[in-house]
């Protein structure tokens, strides 16, 4: 029975695989569509027509589409991401410390909003119905319904307008002491982890819920065991595939969210370069970012998946 | 999903009850349908005319939702953005639903191979982040309105083909489609006149979902300043031009944002609030 779960994982990661080259095929043609001629854009104006023609050759835009994407594959299994359009500079460079960046942010949010969402989950189906229940329930809709923006804006109004705790923006990349670091992710991190949550709460409950209603945990009621045994002992253990299934299905959300936030608070992360470099068409730099953060959203997702059928007793 | 239906009484019409929750929000939706619909009648100034002298001015008499950036009427401006709002997200959605759906049908009652190419195919699409597949796009074709339409509607169809052909896939099962076939039916015959009807409550309850999708990501995309492009004007990008109010707490800032609140939670709510049977995704 044990080689059954094996072959869906392997099968699973098979999937992702093509999935993988199917999205990097899509990012490569999606931006090699752009209007214009790439190495005229690159000299301006006062290029002669032959060195346009020099460029062409030495950037491979004579090649067919295909030929290109290949030299395009082969440079990313050698790490090399190609040059900025822009500066001039290497693409992996201008990435690098912005990736960190991004990655903080997220393991910073990630951190808060997984035991948050999980107890306020968690509890809220325990005491499903009542006024507590009632009130995760309808906030975590509201917070599902309105756009990422408009929580940052309300959390800039409150704890920056209203309150004066936290500056508005985090543009400082220098922070010298705690409390400076502590200022800058703290707006940012707010505004994730509302996102996140208000996800994973929604989920939590529903998946604890449903447990609740199976035969055994009816039984353990019948046999008289505590309301809070019977969810800690009986009704938990059996959710926690769903519920770890729903986190890393969250989590995912981050990839939007961080686009949206950094943006706001002027974060200098991944996705803040990516919007710039969609500002100023830096096609091998939108390349290089939306493989990063599709790379990040499969392994989430297919690690949702491979969780969910690693937990399924039926198939163990 | 169950929020409201225990505090709030349910009346009885046309032989569902609903609950007041679902009635107000039905009206807010209707609202501003009408508002898009007629928002070039009602609208008190000029969408570009400055008719105050001061930025980010207050709500007070006579500009009701107080003054934008430029000192132009908030409360023209955001009856106007609702117009680009609801009909790009509606069109976006119907494209999304129909093909998806129409996909969906055809492939769980075709099966075999277009089956399998198909759901692979989509999947794939499915785990492009959609705000990212919105800046690629935007990044390689520019942005228009009719590119707007169809960047939501594509990031949408996946998600519709699943659903849809989960539920397809039921009804293909049943008796019913065995008879229909021996019958000699066409395919056509099959998703319009057998699986169709079966699966239209909860594809529509579906389609109100995924229209709050659309609504959000067309609002961050604008909100971005890659969605419509000024003069032109939706409620993320009314956020957007304003946002420089947000440390005085302007109303130019938080009033479009609350349209879009109301808008999306109202269409949550009603979908919680539909009766069962229209909702039970189990057809």
């Amino acid at each position: 029975m044990k080689s059954g779960v094996l072959k869906l994982v392997m099968k699973r990661l098979a999937v992702a695989l093509v999935t993988l080259l199917i999205v990097l095929f899509a990012v490569f043609f999606a931006t090699s569509m752009l209007p214009g001629d790439t190495a005229s854009i690159l000299l301006g104006q006062a290029a002669t027509p032959e060195a346009v023609a020099g460029l062409r050759e030495a950037m491979h835009l004579n090649d067919p589409a295909i030929l290109r994407f290949l030299l395009w594959l082969v440079g990313l299994l050698h790490g090399d991401l190609g040059t900025s359009y822009a500066n001039q500079m290497p693409v992996a460079a201008l990435i690098g410390g912005r990736l960190v960046n991004t990655m903080k942010l997220a393991a910073i949010t990630t951190m808060l909003s997984v035991p948050l969402a999980l107890t306020l989950g968690i509890t809220a189906a325990m005491l499903r119905g009542s006024v507590y229940d009632r009130t995760v329930t309808v906030f975590s809709i509201g917070v599902i319904s309105v756009p990422e923006f408009m929580v940052a804006t309300l959390a800039v109004l409150l704890f920056a307008v209203y309150l004066k705790w936290l500056p508005a923006l985090s543009s400082v990349n220098e922070a010298h002491s705690v409390t400076d670091l502590v200022r800058i992710y703290a707006m940012p991190v707010i505004t994730l982890t509302f996102v996140i949550s208000a996800q994973m709460i929604r989920m939590t409950r529903a998946a604890v819920i449903e447990t609740l209603s199976t035969p055994y945990v009816e039984m353990a009621l019948l046999k008289g065991a505590s309301r809070s045994r019977m969810v800690l002992r009986h009704a938990l253990p059996n959710a926690l595939g769903p519920i770890v299934n729903a986190v890393a299905l969250s989590l995912s959300y981050l990839v939007g969210g961080v686009i949206i936030v950094e943006t706001i608070f002027n974060y200098p992360g991944i996705a803040k370069l990516m919007v710039d470099a969609v500002a100023t068409r830096d096609l091998p730099l939108i390349q290089s970012c939306a493989m990063i953060f599709c790379l990040g959203y499969l392994f989430l997702i297919t690690a949702a998946d491979i969780i969910a059928i690693m937990s399924n007793p039926r198939l163990r | 999903m169950t929020m409201a239906r225990a505090t709030t009484s349910r009346r009885s019409f046309l032989g569902h009850s609903y609950s007041l929750v679902g009635v107000v929000a039905a009206l807010v939706i209707l609202a501003w349908t009408l508002v898009a619909i007629l928002a070039p009648y009602i609208i008190p100034h000029s969408i570009g005319d400055i008719v105050d002298d001061d930025y980010f001015g207050p709500m007070r008499q006579g500009l009701w939702l107080g003054s934008d950036y430029l000192g132009r009427d908030m409360l023209s401006r955001v009856l106007m953005g609702a117009r680009y709002t609801v009909g790009i997200s509606l069109a976006a959605v119907f494209i999304a639903c129909f093909s998806g759906v129409v996909l969906g049908m055809i492939a769980a009652v075709t099966g075999g191979w277009l089956d399998t190419c198909l759901s692979r195919f989509l999947d794939a699409m499915n785990s492009i982040p959609s705000k990212l597949f919105g800046l690629v796009v935007v990044a390689a074709v520019g942005s228009s309105i009719p590119v707007l339409i169809l960047t939501l509607a594509v990031i949408y169809i996946p998600g519709a083909y699943r659903f849809a052909r989960a539920l397809a896939v039921n009804i293909n099962t049943m008796d019913f489609m065995t008879v229909a076939r021996v019958r000699g039916e066409n395919t056509i015959y099959l998703i319009g006149s057998e699986i169709l009807p079966n699966i239209i409550r909860p594809v529509l309850a579906d389609f109100g979902l995924r229209f709050v999708f659309i609504v959000l990501l067309l609002s961050g995309l604008s909100f971005l300043g890659l969605g419509l492009q000024p003069p032109l004007a939706d409620w993320g990008a009314l956020v957007r031009e304003n946002i420089g109010g947000l440390p005085f707490a302007a109303p130019a800032v938080v009033v479009p944002s609350l349209a879009i609140a109301s808008l999306t939670i109202s269409v949550n709510l009603l979908i919680d609030n539909l009766p069962q049977k229209i909702r039970d995704r189990d057809a």
